[in-house]
């Protein structure tokens, strides 16, 4: 029997906001535990939530950036469980059935599938929810059975952005999670930092024979916080579903976690005792009404996407696809590249430099070190060196080839000098090189170099040392 | 008040006057309320903490503010007692529950910050209903509340602590909560002014919330102007509070004295059907006699879902409940109050939730709980909150054609103590004329009208439109008149 995959995932991100989704305090990772809190989110008697308006605008950029309709009304609903990291005993989330309508249904992300061809992975909705604090067991600091709480977490903004049961592959699964991590960086809607947990993964797996419809039993796949373990985990789940199905066996709905350090799957310790939150709506809270005036606003917020930047660039300048590909895939490196292109520099030397180069100095500091490299004025190799001083000091190309006297060695009789010196001073090694060790060359070119200070021109040098040696 | 008053004066505006000009001073005028609640509260049990220190810290202040020609604020020098529901800054906060027995907020909750900026004196904190569950401050795990005007009675609830302590002037006015009724039938069964305001009209930000959608913070007064006065100074939009309107807030105390001439009264025949004592009915019929006296076109109208018992009180304590299941859930002994001895997780939670919590409480919470689970939602969440909507449109339909409506606030005056706490049912059906205005948002207000054969005081209860505040407390001013003459 041939089984085929069928994977949804369910991603939440952190919002990039100043402050958390209910209060003021701020959203930041780390801190000393306990000191972003207030008492809305530390939820002491009393204390009431609300609504950070960026939260709103940040999900429906996002939601228009893939597609989604944005919902003209929806409501948060309370979540409620009991667990030491949620101080509430309830959680503010939304919800969707036939009465509740998240912020936003619908979209897709187009993952490209093993034959090449492009596919749309549905969504079936993204919504706003606080997240919860943090739970800390196992440390050296932690006496042993008890458990310590850190509430800085406690309503932090995400958003929970739910995939349809359209991937097929872990592979798919894979590019489905690196678009929306681009999309989210590319938005500004989240920093995108993984280390940082702002990006979560759940995947949902199942398998059934291949060529059906009917759905099997998923299992969720929690704690896959790369995009390569992502797929790896997901892989070690369909074996595992295959191997029991194989061996007669029935999967068992389940949640499985996933241990990055062994590469292995082990069924979870379920936080609450029942799977019934018993949602309504939250009564402390107002509905979030989006009209068409507003999404029209936050419509302007959505930057150029990915795939027009990629069009649009293949348009404009003589690069290669693949640089293309490289300077897009962040926003941050793109207009980067744009920048120092409006600044003077030509498309493919201001390719070249950014892809293998941080970015470390402005764009038109760097148009002007690839002005000097254009003209002649300077070799790339003394490029380098000239960049390192121009992000340590700030200082402009021309002044520090200046002041340090970089300035390339062009001069014909000034470098015929200086390559007879080191013919004159290396015989045996001319002589070994005119005997058919070509790659002497190599030798010459450094003792030029350590004799010029890595000043002298290469492309005229290496003329030379041909006429001369032949 | 019969007898004698500890107080120089009747109405806040002025005693705060005498205080502004000199006659008395704030620390003179707290010294003789504390010595008051030394000497009675033993016997009525109104105060669950007396804050001697805060008070006379803060007359003192006062009173140096005074002295040295700086303006003061409307209630400068007032002793005013808080239900123990409102989060007071480093005064402990109890809800008269075992579970918050040691807690102290770190905040203030809004009404407090502005009754501060009022130059308010905080005496200290009220005995309630635990969390605000009860129709008689029975359940409360710091004793019953008694009623100044008979010991053997209750005083109401679940602001019983703050009816009786203006009833035996251990404050001179207090704060309360209504959820569904909580304010007005206290303040009947005591005898004092009673208002829950609009919903929305009073910041919630800090009240420890029982019923979310349903909860008010509101005044419990010697008189009507004091009610007005004291809602002058804690209405208003608060950001803080997403369910606080942003209704501009009139001057309550002024034109009290314009009357009820032209006015239509409405009175909803099913509340004046069986089940109301004899008394209470002839007491509320002359306040409502006074009101035609005075100019007003009586007219008798029809509710029919929201003058029915079992829809309303349904309706209530499904809704009620189930938002208290889950703003109930925070008191779990992880981070403040009680926690028992437990050796797991789920021990600790079921252990300090089961000792902290008292019957009554428990009770609701698995009834909520039970109403918003899988499968019973619909039918019992979602239906009460379909009634609602008829409730709230039976009173849209009567402010059509009144300006105001009149009812009892109980069927009953103040029973005695024990007398209903075996059928948690038969507590329930005291609420009947009150829970309705809770669900419907509207705003609610009761004036004494008369006392029953035995002397127990009776109040009748007005009710407006949304935002009618001003014209309730002028209803209600005539009746106020009319009573003492």
């Amino acid at each position: 029997m041939n089984y085929e995959p069928v994977i949804g995932l369910e991603v939440h991100a952190q919002l990039a906001t100043n402050t958390k989704i209910f209060c003021g305090c701020s959203p930041e990772f780390g801190g000393e535990p306990n000191t972003h809190v207030c008492p809305v989110c530390l939820g002491l008697p009393g204390a009431l939530p609300v609504l950070n308006q960026q939260v709103v605008e940040m999900a429906i950029r996002i939601a228009l950036a893939v597609g989604c309709t944005i919902q003209p009304r929806s409501r948060f609903l309370r979540k409620n469980y009991f667990y030491p990291d949620l101080p509430k005993g309830y959680q503010v989330s939304q919800f969707q059935s036939n009465e509740e309508m998240p912020l936003a249904t619908g979209g897709g992300i187009e993952v490209p599938t093993a034959n090449g061809d492009m596919k749309t992975i549905t969504l079936t909705r993204i919504h706003m929810e606080e997240d919860a604090g943090k739970s800390i067991h196992e440390e050296s600091f932690v006496a042993s059975g008890e458990s310590l709480v850190d509430v800085n977490r406690c309503g932090v903004p995400l958003i929970e952005i739910v995939s349809e049961p359209d991937i097929s592959t872990s592979e798919e699964a894979f590019h489905y999670i690196t678009r929306l991590h681009q999309m989210l960086v590319y938005t500004g809607v989240s920093e995108g930092d993984m280390e940082k947990g702002h990006m979560r993964i759940d995947a949902n797996v199942s398998i059934r024979p291949v060529g059906t419809t009917e759905l099997g039993t998923k299992v969720e796949v929690k704690n896959v916080n790369s995009f390569r373990n992502c797929q790896r985990a997901i892989d070690i789940e369909i074996e595992r579903q295959i191997a029991l199905l194989e061996t007669g066996g029935t999967i068992q709905q389940a949640t499985m976690l996933y241990d990055p350090d062994r590469n292995q799957l082990r069924p979870m310790r379920t936080k609450e005792d029942s799977d019934d939150y018993r949602y309504f709506p939250d009564p402390d809270l107002v509905p979030v009404v989006v009209d068409d005036a507003w999404v029209d606003r936050v419509r302007e917020q959505v930057p150029e996407l990915p795939e027009a930047k990629k069009k649009r660039f293949a348009e404009s300048f003589d690069i290669s696809p693949e640089q293309i590909e490289e300077l897009t895939a962040s926003r941050e490196r793109a207009e980067y590249f744009e920048a120092t292109i409006e600044a003077g520099a030509e498309a493919k030397p201001a390719a070249n430099w950014i892809q293998n180069n941080e970015i470390k100095i402005p764009a038109e500091a760097l148009a002007d070190l690839l002005g000097l490299m254009k003209e002649g004025t300077i070799s790339s190799n003394i490029a380098r060196k000239v960049f390192d001083e121009m992000a340590d000091t700030g200082e402009s190309a021309q002044a520090i080839v200046e002041k340090q006297g970089l300035v390339q060695i062009s001069d014909t009789s000034e470098l015929d000098g200086i390559v007879d010196e080191i013919i004159a001073n290396s015989p045996s090694e001319v002589e070994r090189y005119q005997g058919g060790d070509k790659k002497l060359v190599g030798f010459f070119m450094g003792q030029i170099m350590k004799a010029t200070k890595g000043q002298a021109n290469p492309q005229m040098v290496n003329q030379i040392l041909r006429e001369k040696l032949g | 008040m019969a007898g004698d008053s500890i107080f120089p004066a009747q109405t806040a505006q002025q005693l705060s006057t005498k205080v502004q000009s000199g006659e008395c001073t704030a620390r003179q005028l707290t010294g003789k309320v504390l010595a008051h609640i030394r000497a009675t509260d033993n016997s009525i049990n109104a105060y669950i903490t007396v804050d001697e220190e805060g008070a006379c810290q803060q007359a003192d202040l006062i009173d140096k503010k005074i002295a040295s020609g700086q303006s003061v604020g409307p209630l400068a020098g007032i002793p005013i007692g808080i239900k123990d529901v409102l989060c007071t800054k480093g005064l402990r906060t109890t809800c008269a529950s075992k579970i918050l027995d040691n807690f102290i907020p770190p905040y203030d909750a809004t009404v407090i910050t502005r009754l501060r900026n009022a130059d308010a004196i905080i005496l200290g904190k009220l005995n309630m209903d635990e969390f605000a569950m009860g129709s008689s401050n029975e359940n409360s795990s710091f004793g019953t509340v008694k009623n100044p005007h008979d010991h053997t009675r209750v005083a109401g609830g679940s602001s019983g602590g703050s009816a009786a302590a203006v009833a035996s002037e251990e404050a001179f006015m207090t704060l309360g909560s209504d959820t569904g009724g909580s304010i007005r039938q206290p303040a009947s069964f005591c005898g004092t002014v009673g208002l829950k305001p609009t919903y929305g009209r009073v910041s919630r930000y800090g009240l420890i919330a029982y019923a979310s959608s349903l909860d008010q913070v509101g005044p419990l007064t010697r008189n009507v102007e004091d009610a007005a006065l004291l809602l002058n100074v804690i209405a208003g939009h608060d950001p803080s509070d997403s369910t606080s309107a942003n209704e501009p807030v009139p001057n309550y105390t002024a034109d009290l004295d314009k009357g009820v001439e032209g006015l239509t009264i409405g009175i909803p025949k099913e509340y004046f059907a069986d089940g109301l004592e004899d008394d209470v009915r002839q007491a509320v019929m002359a306040g409502i006699a006074s009101l035609e006296k005075n100019g007003a076109k009586i007219r008798e109208i029809s509710i029919p879902t929201a003058g029915h018992a079992a829809y309303t009180i349904a309706a209530y304590y499904i809704i009620a409940t189930a938002e208290a299941s889950s703003n109930l859930s925070r008191f779990d002994g992880v981070k403040y109050g009680f926690r028992a001895e437990a050796s797991n997780l789920t021990e600790m939670y079921t252990q300090s939730r089961s000792q902290g919590f008292g019957a009554e409480v428990k009770r609701r919470i698995m009834l909520g709980t039970y109403a918003l689970s899988a499968g019973y939602y619909d039918a019992y969440y979602r239906k009460a909150q379909q009634v609602r909507t008829l409730i709230k449109q039976d009173f849209d339909n009567a402010f059509s054609s009144c300006d105001l409506l009149a009812s009892p606030v109980s069927p009953t005056p103040a029973f005695k103590i024990g007398e209903k706490t075996d059928d948690p049912l038969q507590m329930y059906l005291s609420d009947i004329y009150t829970v309705s205005v809770n669900l419907a948002g509207i705003p609610g207000i009761s004036v004494p009208c008369g006392k029953s054969s035995e002397g127990l005081p009776i109040g009748l209860q007005l009710l407006g439109n949304t935002f009618s505040e001003h014209t309730l407390l002028q209803a209600a001013h005539v009746i106020e008149r009319e009573h003492a003459s």
